[in-house]
């Protein structure tokens, strides 16, 4: 694994996009060639050095890894569209890593922005601290949200997750805010924390998992059962849920599942 | 010298001058096609070599909706249209985004890569003439005008129903100068009005809310109107019941009421003698007639109603269809028949805005995708092919998608494999909806199309029949020098290496506008201000003073004073009137 080493040069003023931090673009670059990689700023075209300490050179990108040596979460678009490799954060990164990621795997140690995978199509995206709003989620307008590949936040992430998730899986270990879930058509979404309100709306098909509180019910709901530790595709539930279809509001025959764990409803 | 060149040895295909795929040299003086350049001006003029690839006049699109506040609204409403088709600006062009719906700008490059020079908008309202002059102006190269929405006008029905033709004709010629307006459009005749109360007309002979007047008594008044004044274009019509299964008996029954309307151009213009007459002879010209060919009776026995608009086209000679068809693929839909939209947002559940231009008609938008796997979408597809190959004279009809309502008019390319190609067609059976084969005659046709039938239902033919061919759409002395270079050889043309010509067509090697090369293999190489072209019209000055006292008595009803409905002379960069029905001595105080 050949291992390319990004050390931010100091705070960063108008937010950076940077979807050339990816393997597949660094892909058989030598370090001179990274650091010449050009990144807008604004209305202004700099290269890759201007903001980083580039370390070693990269191989195929598959076999390509970029650590990020501290805190950018004034950096956008890390990782954007990447398709093989692997991309370590070690710290906070800013909105959109992992957007329409591909493949490979992106771990990020802290918190990162909004739009965090966004219609992500398949790999392996980590966040260990917090996110902002619509993670895994379809662009505004578009309905089209992440198909693929699988998003774990341990910490919250806020409102609009997985909107228009038609594939793939997002685990969040705390909380998440509003209209988690809406329209929602395939795929799977666990939530260990609490919702505040809107989980699943106008959601079409797929799977949604709360074990915590469900703040406020979504309305177009129907109560279909209790179940004992149920099955969603290989990921088994343990506790005892109750089980909701939904949302009728958008259909008269949806296959949206709502699973509420039984303690907290 | 700017805007004199020659082209060389170029095979060139002008139907309007019978030329078909001739080795010719083609000479442009100050921008103007000549016959020969002599002397200082063929010494110093501009060589383009064309040896081995075609040539023919610039294209002419004449219907697109490319300007005003519906196609900004389709804009706004669709940022997942933008984000993923964005272009950056370089020295010469502007910035951009869009797919279904660019920015104006974008609009323009990507017309002028394509060889396109002239482009019309289908649909502007008259209050929001403004907005659609703004954004024409906007454009950079293309040289534009648009159509003034007139078939559920409050003055017009009025006046209609009131048996008072000439006082609407009077209203219409005033409209047309005070919007600076190019045609007469009329969408949905009375079922518009209709829509304000939720509703909509349902067949040609009922009568709508409070005007009282019938979709049938509005196309034939309009249709008279237009011939009454001598307009450029015919009547534009967007058929009732548009988009209903079985739509296409209404359609017919439509275009039958303009039978024997008596056709008179009545244009201050230079006609040229090209060899095939330059002025049009049609009564009505239909505008995307594949959402008005819809047959069977209910989407569950849906099926290709082409049959009947085809027989009606190749048995008569009074109409201009444009096919609009649907390439498959994101679409935004958009038009002034605000009921058909609800219904297409009632089936799909889609994104859909609605507006209501007061006193005068209104819109919807909605966001769309026609897919190849949608049993509907894909006889849609069928039925847009059908209108085109199944109508004998290429004279009669127009190749369009209705931009954006079937798709992106960037499709154009891919429409023009289809027609020219069965192997095209057939490749597209075997991945669409089997309906597309069983539910229409598609399937069954094998007419492959010519470059010199492109070059009809893409330049020759739609500058006819909008009344623009004295400088349009054919390569004769006096005409715009407006040319298009593709590189592509018609004695080696293979149709069915239809990557090929989507290629060819796609880019242009040159697209040349009033004699200056504006792009060059896919990159905008100049990006000169387009003219804008719209029709004064004149009416008697009597009953236009009559009508005017009915017009600004009404005008305590508009949210905007009389004084600020006109557009404003600035609005438009380079005006190109046309004078029509112009009284012989010059009418003054205008």
């Amino acid at each position: 694994m050949n291992e390319v080493i990004l050390r931010p040069k100091g705070s960063i003023d108008i937010m950076v996009e940077a979807e050339v931090i990816n393997p597949d673009i660094f892909a058989g670059k030598t370090n001179g060639e990274i650091e010449q990689l050009i990144v807008w700023q604004g209305s202004k075209q700099l290269p890759l050095s201007e903001f980083f300490d580039v370390d070693g050179s990269a191989g195929a990108a598959a076999d390509t890894k970029i650590i990020i040596e501290g805190d950018v979460p004034r950096v956008k678009h890390i990782g954007h569209g990447m398709k093989a490799g692997e991309i370590v954060v070690d710290g906070s990164a800013g909105m959109h890593v992992g957007s329409e990621m591909i493949g490979g795997n992106i771990l990020v140690k802290g918190n990162a922005g909004s739009w965090a995978g966004m219609e992500m199509k398949g790999g392996t995206l980590h966040i260990t601290g917090n996110t902002g709003d619509h993670v895994g989620c379809a662009y505004r307008g578009s309905w089209r949200g992440m198909n693929g590949g699988k998003i774990i936040i341990d910490g919250s992430a806020k409102s609009q997750l997985g909107g228009g998730m038609s594939g793939g899986e997002i685990h969040v270990g705390g909380n998440v805010e509003n209209f988690a879930g809406i329209r929602m058509n395939s795929g799977l979404i666990v939530v260990k924390g609490d919702a505040i309100r809107g989980v699943g709306a106008q959601m079409g098909g797929g799977t949604f998992v709360v074990y915590g509180k469900l703040k406020q019910f979504s309305p177009g709901f129907e109560y279909a059962g209790t179940e004992k530790n149920p099955k969603v595709g290989e990921t088994v539930l343990t506790g005892e849920f109750s089980k909701f279809t939904g949302d009728f509001a958008i259909s008269k025959n949806p296959k949206g599942i709502l699973f509420a764990s039984k303690e907290e409803v | 010298m700017p805007g004199t060149m020659v082209i060389r040895n170029g095979f060139v295909f002008d139907p309007l001058n019978e030329i078909d795929g001739e080795i010719k040299d083609i000479f442009i003086k100050d921008g103007k096609i000549v016959e020969d350049l002599k002397g200082g001006d063929l010494r110093d003029a501009k060589v383009i070599d064309a040896k081995g690839r075609t040539v023919m006049p610039g294209g002419v699109d004449s219907h697109s909706h490319v300007a005003g506040a519906k196609v900004n609204g389709g804009r706004m409403m669709c940022p997942e249209d933008r984000y993923k088709w964005v272009t950056k600006k370089t020295d010469l062009t502007h910035s951009g985004s869009g797919n279904t719906v660019p920015s104006v700008y974008i609009q323009g490059y990507d017309y002028a890569k394509m060889g396109y020079t002239t482009v019309f908008e289908a649909a502007m309202p008259p209050m929001e003439a403004r907005h659609t002059h703004e954004e024409m102006r906007n454009t950079p190269i293309l040289d534009m005008g648009g159509y003034l929405v007139l078939g559920n006008n409050w003055f017009i029905m009025r006046y209609l129903k009131e048996g008072n033709i000439e006082k609407a004709a009077a209203y219409t010629a005033w409209m047309m100068r005070t919007h600076k307006a190019y045609g007469i459009k009329c969408v949905n005749p009375a079922g518009v009005e209709n829509w304000g109360w939720g509703k909509n007309v349902s067949s040609l002979d009922e009568p709508n809310i409070h005007f009282g007047i019938t979709p049938r008594e509005v196309i034939h008044g309009l249709a008279e109107i237009n011939e009454m004044l001598g307009m450029p274009m015919s009547l534009h019509l967007h058929a009732n019941n548009l988009g209903h299964p079985g739509c296409w008996e209404t359609t017919q029954d439509s275009l039958e009421v303009t039978h024997g309307v008596k056709v008179k151009c009545n244009m201050d213009v230079e006609w040229q003698k090209t060899k095939i007459d330059p002025q049009r002879n049609q009564s009505v010209y239909l505008a995307h007639a594949q959402f008005n060919s819809f047959g069977g009776t209910s989407w569950g026995d849906f099926e290709s109603g082409a049959k009947g608009i085809v027989d009606y086209v190749n048995n008569t000679d009074h109409v201009v269809i444009d096919n609009g068809a649907v390439p498959f693929g994101p679409a935004t839909v958009m038009t002034g028949d605000g009921p058909a939209i609800h219904h297409l947002y009632k089936l799909t559940g889609n994104k859909w805005s609605n507006k209501d231009i007061e006193l005068e008609c209104g819109s919807g938008i909605l966001s769309f995708n026609y897919l190849k796997a949608n049993p509907v979408h894909s006889v849609e597809w069928a039925i847009g092919l059908e209108l085109l190959l199944l109508v004998n004279d290429p004279w009669k009809t127009i190749l369009t998608t209705d931009h954006p309502n079937g798709g992106p008019f960037t499709k154009y390319p891919q429409l023009i494999t289809w027609i020219m190609s069965k192997k095209a067609r057939d490749a597209t059976f075997a991945e669409c909806h089997k309906w597309a084969q069983d539910r229409s005659s598609l399937g069954g046709c094998d007419r492959e199309m010519t470059l010199y039938d492109i070059a009809i239902l893409t330049r020759a033919n739609p500058a006819r029949t909008v009344g623009i061919a004295h400088r349009k759409g054919h390569l004769g002395a006096g005409a715009d020098g407006d040319v298009t270079i593709y590189d592509f050889d018609p004695t080696k043309l293979e149709v069915n290496d239809y990557t090929k010509i989507i290629r060819g067509f796609q880019n242009a090697a040159y697209t040349i506008k009033d004699g200056e090369v504006v792009a060059q293999d896919g990159q905008v190489k100049s990006v000169p201000h387009g003219r804008t072209f719209f029709s004064e019209a004149h009416m008697d000055e009597g009953i236009e003073k009559e009508m005017l006292k009915d017009v600004k008595e009404w005008f305590k009803y508009y949210t905007l004073g009389f004084a600020n409905y006109p557009v404003p002379d600035k609005y438009i960069r380079n005006p190109s009137p046309v004078q029509v029905n112009k009284p012989i001595e010059a009418i003054v105080g205008r």
